[in-house]
């Protein structure tokens, strides 16, 4: 196994009147190569959760586990383990300082001790998969627009080349068309060069695309972890934790129910437009042999 | 959450909690003067009295009274020694330069009981008050200077709104210094310049949103046509109850008894 949690608490604030209990005995295991996706209601949890994974946020008990060893035990070197797991942070574009964008990028890379020629290729490579252009490269980060700075923040992780990438709802605030690209281009890397991939999103639709499987958060507990499909058809459990299944999902069995014989568990709509067609055209083949037969 | 995680405010129902913040902050006032009017043993337990009640009413548990003194401590410790060793009088012990008198014992320990009273006293206004609840009660004790052309409001609203922007800027403070640690940041390590160096991918960040954050406020305030104090009204507006002209009347014979006792001397 590539990360283990096991038996997770998180409290916050413990000992203080304001004691939030955000992480209630989390169980985990993910394996590489993995696309995960992570959703639940706001407050449920997810950023919690994930910060765990790169050693950012201490257990109040339980343990984390990457490749099998404890990342906090006595003297294991987590600044080493941030390279190997790559977070993007909810809302990133906070976290941009430098004069200028490629700069900014090479910060990671820089920490890790790489040399300059290296952290500069490295910047360049992780600006152009998030699509941000050349001559973007000499400009102040504080000059560009929301999109293009969660671009550039994106970036800036891609650069450390991890081999486990968490992002935190990366996709909040982008254009559809930006928003397809980035998550496009993580299904890229993942698919290429068989990086473990994270992601935390409110979307289902892009869940339902991307994610091959899905985890539910809900007041700090695994409530579901299965492929998507098999998720999604708990949609009646899902809205009482106040989520949902994607739209396509409602439409299919809005469907069944007027009696059309399609796949309710169909996840995009290119699957739903399939089944649906599928469905007519054996409706009207029924009833063509019906009037046939009426006829005969 | 923001507002409730600043200072020591404990959240609870209590008579003191619902208490007017005016009479809070001036019977703390009253209690401060009457602490150090106060010389005999009888003096002192009516002030221990008064503070044990004040506690027992306010229904914050002792381990948050206590958790204030720790800040005073090292304060109270040094003061303590001074007294201890450099009051003249009758000597006890004799060491080396230093001389304990008896004097000096009484003087140390009638100033520790006294800090002690001091700050657990004031902590239990701040441990029943929200700093905002606050804010608006000096606002209306210090009207009056409005007349010599003080801007009392202003100063007030300046108040509230730094107050409302630590906990924001902590949490903003403790998010980028993850985030920065998750790109390999390096916060603890190093020598100084090194450290010092080590803190500008943090300060450059916050500083970057505490500006716009500060823009976004105006804005919005003078989307709101906020025009500062003259005419303005408020939304709750302090007022007396009953329940606060009962305790005007208790402080008031505190520090009648309070005065009595200083001047006889028990
Ligand atoms: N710094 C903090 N201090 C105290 N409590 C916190 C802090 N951060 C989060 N919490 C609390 O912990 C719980 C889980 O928060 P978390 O940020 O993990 O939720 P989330 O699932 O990421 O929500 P969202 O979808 O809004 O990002 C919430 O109840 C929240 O109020
Ligand atoms: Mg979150």
């Amino acid at each position: 196994m590539l990360i283990e949690i096991q038996d997770l608490c998180y409290t916050y604030g413990e000992g203080t009147v304001y004691e939030v209990m955000a992480l209630d005995h989390v169980n985990l295991k993910i394996g590489e190569g993995e696309f995960i996706g992570v959703i639940g209601h706001t407050g449920s949890g997810k950023s919690t959760l994930i910060q765990h994974l790169n050693g950012l946020i201490k257990p109040t008990s339980g343990r984390i586990l990457f490749e099998g060893k404890d990342i906090w035990e006595e003297g294991y070197d987590r600044r080493s383990l941030r390279t190997h797991v790559g977070l993007v942070f909810q809302y990133p574009e906070n976290q941009l300082f430098e004069t200028d964008v490629l700069t900014d990028v090479m910060f990671g890379p820089k920490n890790e001790g790489l040399t300059k020629e290296e952290c500069e290729q490295r910047a360049k490579m992780a600006l152009r998969q998030v699509g941000i252009s050349e001559d973007l490269y000499k400009v102040s980060p504080f000059e560009l627009s929301g999109g293009q700075k969660r671009r550039v923040a994106v970036a800036g992780v891609l650069a450390m080349d991890p081999e486990v990438l968490i992002l935190d709802e990366p996709t909040a605030g982008l254009d559809p068309g930006g928003r397809n690209e980035l998550l496009n281009q993580i299904k890229y890397l993942r698919d290429k060069r068989g990086i473990t991939v994270i992601l935390v999103s409110h979307s289902m639709e892009d869940m339902a695309v991307y994610a091959n499987r899905l985890i539910v958060v809900h007041e700090g507990k695994i409530a579901y972890d299965d492929t998507p499909r098999n998720v999604f058809t708990h949609h009646r459990e899902l809205e009482k934790m106040g989520l949902s299944a994607p739209q396509i999902t409602y439409v299919m069995h809005d469907l069944k129910a007027r009696g059309l014989e399609v796949d309710t568990r169909a996840l995009t709509v290119n699957e739903a437009a399939r089944s649906i067609l599928m469905a007519l055209s054996l409706r009207k083949s029924m009833k063509t042999a019906e009037a046939q037969e009426k006829q005969d | 959450m923001g507002e409730i995680t600043l200072g020591q405010y404990y959240p609870t129902n209590s008579i003191l909690h619902r208490l007017d913040p005016r009479v809070k902050f001036l019977g703390t006032l009253v209690y401060i003067v009457a602490l150090f009017l106060v010389r005999g043993p009888v003096g002192y337990a009516v002030c221990a009295a008064a503070l044990i009640s004040m506690i027992v009413l306010s229904k914050v548990p002792f381990r948050y009274v206590l958790k204030s003194l720790k800040p005073v401590v090292l304060i109270m410790a040094v003061t303590m020694l001074f007294n201890l060793l450099l009051t003249p009088g009758e000597v006890l012990w004799r060491f080396w330069i230093f001389k304990i008198t008896e004097e000096g014992i009484r003087m140390a320990a009638k100033m520790g009981i006294r800090l002690v009273f001091l700050v657990s006293g004031s902590s239990i206004m701040t441990l029943t008050t929200t700093p905002n609840a606050l804010t608006d009660a000096m606002e209306r004790l210090f009207g009056f200077l409005k007349i010599i052309h003080v801007p009392v409001h202003e100063i007030a609203m300046m108040m509230s709104i730094a107050l409302r922007f630590i906990p924001i800027l902590t949490e903003e403070t403790d998010k980028i210094k993850k985030a920065q640690i998750a790109r390999g940041a390096d916060f603890e390590t190093g020598g100084f310049v090194k450290r010092m160096r080590a803190m500008i991918p943090l300060l450059v960040p916050l500083f970057v949103s505490a500006f716009r954050r500060a823009n976004d406020l105006a804005m919005a305030m003078e989307a709101r046509c906020y025009h500062g104090g003259a005419g303005r009204t408020q939304m709750k507006p302090l007022r007396y109850r009953k329940a606060d002209y009962i305790a005007w009347a208790v402080v008031a014979a505190f520090l009648a008894v309070c005065i009595c006792l200083s001047v006889t001397g028990w």
